[in-house]
């Protein structure tokens, strides 16, 4: 029998993330805000029919936010990262394979005998688990399980699970798949189909292999085999850590401060950036070391490392040391004398990968480019760190604008859930 | 690849694995090499299913006979069934509670242990989640 595979995507994960731990949040539309609180990057059902959309700015829906009772939280990637890796390993177990996609989505490749039973029992467990709900599709190909996911979560009845395998009329369901929601192919790719009259994943599927080739390329050929049923897009297990990019060195002499720590580090992040950029990569998680002299036996030594999911990936010089910077201050400890800091990225995707409309769709996306083309070309030129980030030699306050955010109830012990007993 | 995370919770957990023996460069080998054990992990004990275990902050002394104290922690495990008698984290109209778990006669009861809290009858209306079973008390001695 062939491979299929199953595609498990978190119900609006960061809303279920926050509603796990705060139970009156439950019912009640909430939002969720990006790095400071500029826009609408999550929405729970109840926000999402009240129009809401994605990438609203927050300041122009206060309104609608008032109206309604809505609740506006800020964003807390610590919880979000910790609750999605209890869904992940929730889920390795049970499964020959798996891809972590996104930090609420998972690739599994399914054995024979797991269906739709096994996939809602998987779904039960996951719930119990982790207090997270989840959508499961099921299909002989990545694309096909995607949009098995898509009418799984949008169709109530079906309780979460669909498995294309046991669909009777397939093309029917496919018809209802607008092109533009087709992985892989986005707006742009979409206008372009729909100017030959193809509209949805149905038509695609019966379009002819030579057309798709000239209008989208080796790319919207792989999808209409894709859809087709034959699996042209493997199962990517390579654990995303161990793809990384690391920038690290030893001091000279000690380090105590804080802030030398944060130029240092500041200094190895633009570098590991500009090592991003330079192969066109984006990195998903920021990790961050920090570590005295195991060889001054007399000193006391400390040792620490920590990570973060990044909002989004990313492979803009700010962003990862606003990352690093907020990483070494979580594990800094005074009194130390430090040997040793740097950083690891990782979780790396190809720039080309992200969909091309969801890059376009961030604001100031396309001058932040230019920037960075600009800095690394200078860099080239002058020598490095020719052109310099503040932190990197100046101190400055990164300090982030996060009114809202929940407890890291999962990754502080000072910040706990409480009980009342 | 960089392991361990501030919190030593989980797969993060930095395992001290005293491998290495003593030096044998002058002087004797220690006796004890050849008996050397992988250090203990609290986690081991506390923890059977890192997936699915939370850690809560009790405020409150309505459970004081069962040796739960204000301030404690609870290691919460979601992934066990919680049975009658079972000691709880309820969501119970939108508050976290612990609380002993009893059914009676087809009622669901929770039950403090401390007589100056009387028992807690869920009734139809109410809204109860069980949100998992307290398998651990970390209790500071003061």
């Amino acid at each position: 029998m062939k491979t299929r595979f199953a595609l498990v995507d978190c119900n609006n994960f960061y809303a279920s993330c926050e509603r796990v731990f705060n139970p009156r949040l439950i019912g009640r539309p909430l939002v969720i805000l990006s790095n400071n609180d500029g826009c609408v990057i999550a929405r729970s059902e109840e926000a999402k029919q009240l129009g809401i959309p994605m990438g609203a700015p927050a300041h122009e829906h206060k309104a609608t936010f008032e109206r309604n009772a809505v609740v506006v939280m800020s964003s807390n990637y610590s919880l979000y990262g910790d609750m999605s890796a209890r869904v992940m390993e929730t889920l390795r177990p049970n499964v020959l394979a798996m891809e972590i996609y996104s930090i609420d989505e998972a690739f599994l490749a399914l054995d024979d005998w797991q269906g739709a039973e096994f996939a809602r029992e998987l779904r039960v467990r996951v719930r119990q688990w982790t207090g997270i709900p989840v959508s499961i599709g099921i299909g002989p190909t990545k694309t096909l399980a995607k949009i098995a996911n898509r009418i799984a979560k949008k169709t109530p009845e079906l309780g979460g699970v669909l498995d294309l395998g046991f669909v009777r009329d397939g093309d029917a369901l496919l018809a209802q798949i607008p092109c533009e929601d087709i992985w892989g192919i986005g707006k742009r790719l979409a206008r372009r189909l729909a100017a030959g009259g193809i509209h949805t994943a149905s038509h695609l599927k019966h379009a002819e292999a030579a057309w798709v080739r000239k209008t989208l390329g080796v790319v919207g050929e792989r999808i209409l085999c894709e859809l087709q049923g034959v699996s042209c897009l493997p199962l990517e297990e390579v654990p995303a850590p161990k793809k990384g990019i690391a920038s690290a060195k030893s001091f000279g002499k000690p380090v105590e401060s804080l802030e030398e720590l944060e130029e240092a580090l500041s200094t190895y992040t633009a570098r590991a950036a500009e090592k991003l950029r330079s192969g066109q990569l984006l990195a998903g998680q920021v990790h961050v070391f920090l570590t005295t002299n195991p060889f001054a036996t007399r000193q006391p030594q400390y040792n620490a490392g920590v990570q973060t999911v990044l909002a989004r990936r990313s492979n803009h010089t700010p962003d990862l040391i606003a990352a690093a910077l907020r990483l070494l201050r979580e594990i800094y400890r005074p009194g130390h004398q430090y040997k040793k800091t740097g950083i690891f990225l990782t979780d790396l995707m190809a720039e080309s990968e992200l969909q091309p409309d969801l890059f376009e769709a961030i604001p100031g996306t396309g001058r932040v480019k230019e920037l960075d083309r600009i800095v690394d070309g200078l860099n080239r030129k002058l020598g490095r760190n020719a052109i310099r980030y503040g932190s990197m030699g100046v101190k400055q306050n990164w300090a982030m604008r996060q009114d809202r955010r929940s407890k890291k109830f999962t990754t502080r012990w000072d910040e706990l859930p409480v009980v009342k007993a | 690849m960089i392991s361990g995370d501030p919190i030593p919770f989980e797969a993060r957990t930095r395992l001290r694995i005293p491998l290495v023996s003593a030096k044998v460069q002058a002087g004797f080998p220690s006796p004890a090499d050849d008996h050397m054990e992988r250090s203990l992990d609290l986690n081991e004990h506390l923890v059977a299913n890192p997936a699915s275990t939370f850690f809560v902050r009790v405020q409150g002394d309505s459970m004081r006979d069962a040796g739960i104290c204000d301030g404690d922690i609870l290691v919460v495990d979601r992934s066990l069934e919680p049975k009658e008698r079972q000691i709880v984290v309820a969501m119970l109209d939108g508050d976290f509670t612990v609380k002993r778990l009893r059914k009676r006669e087809g009622k669901v009861f929770l039950e403090a242990e401390n007589s100056a809290y009387p028992p807690i009858e869920v009734s139809s209306g109410q809204e109860l989640v069980i949100w998992g079973a307290v398998t651990f008390v970390i209790h500071q001695p003061r």
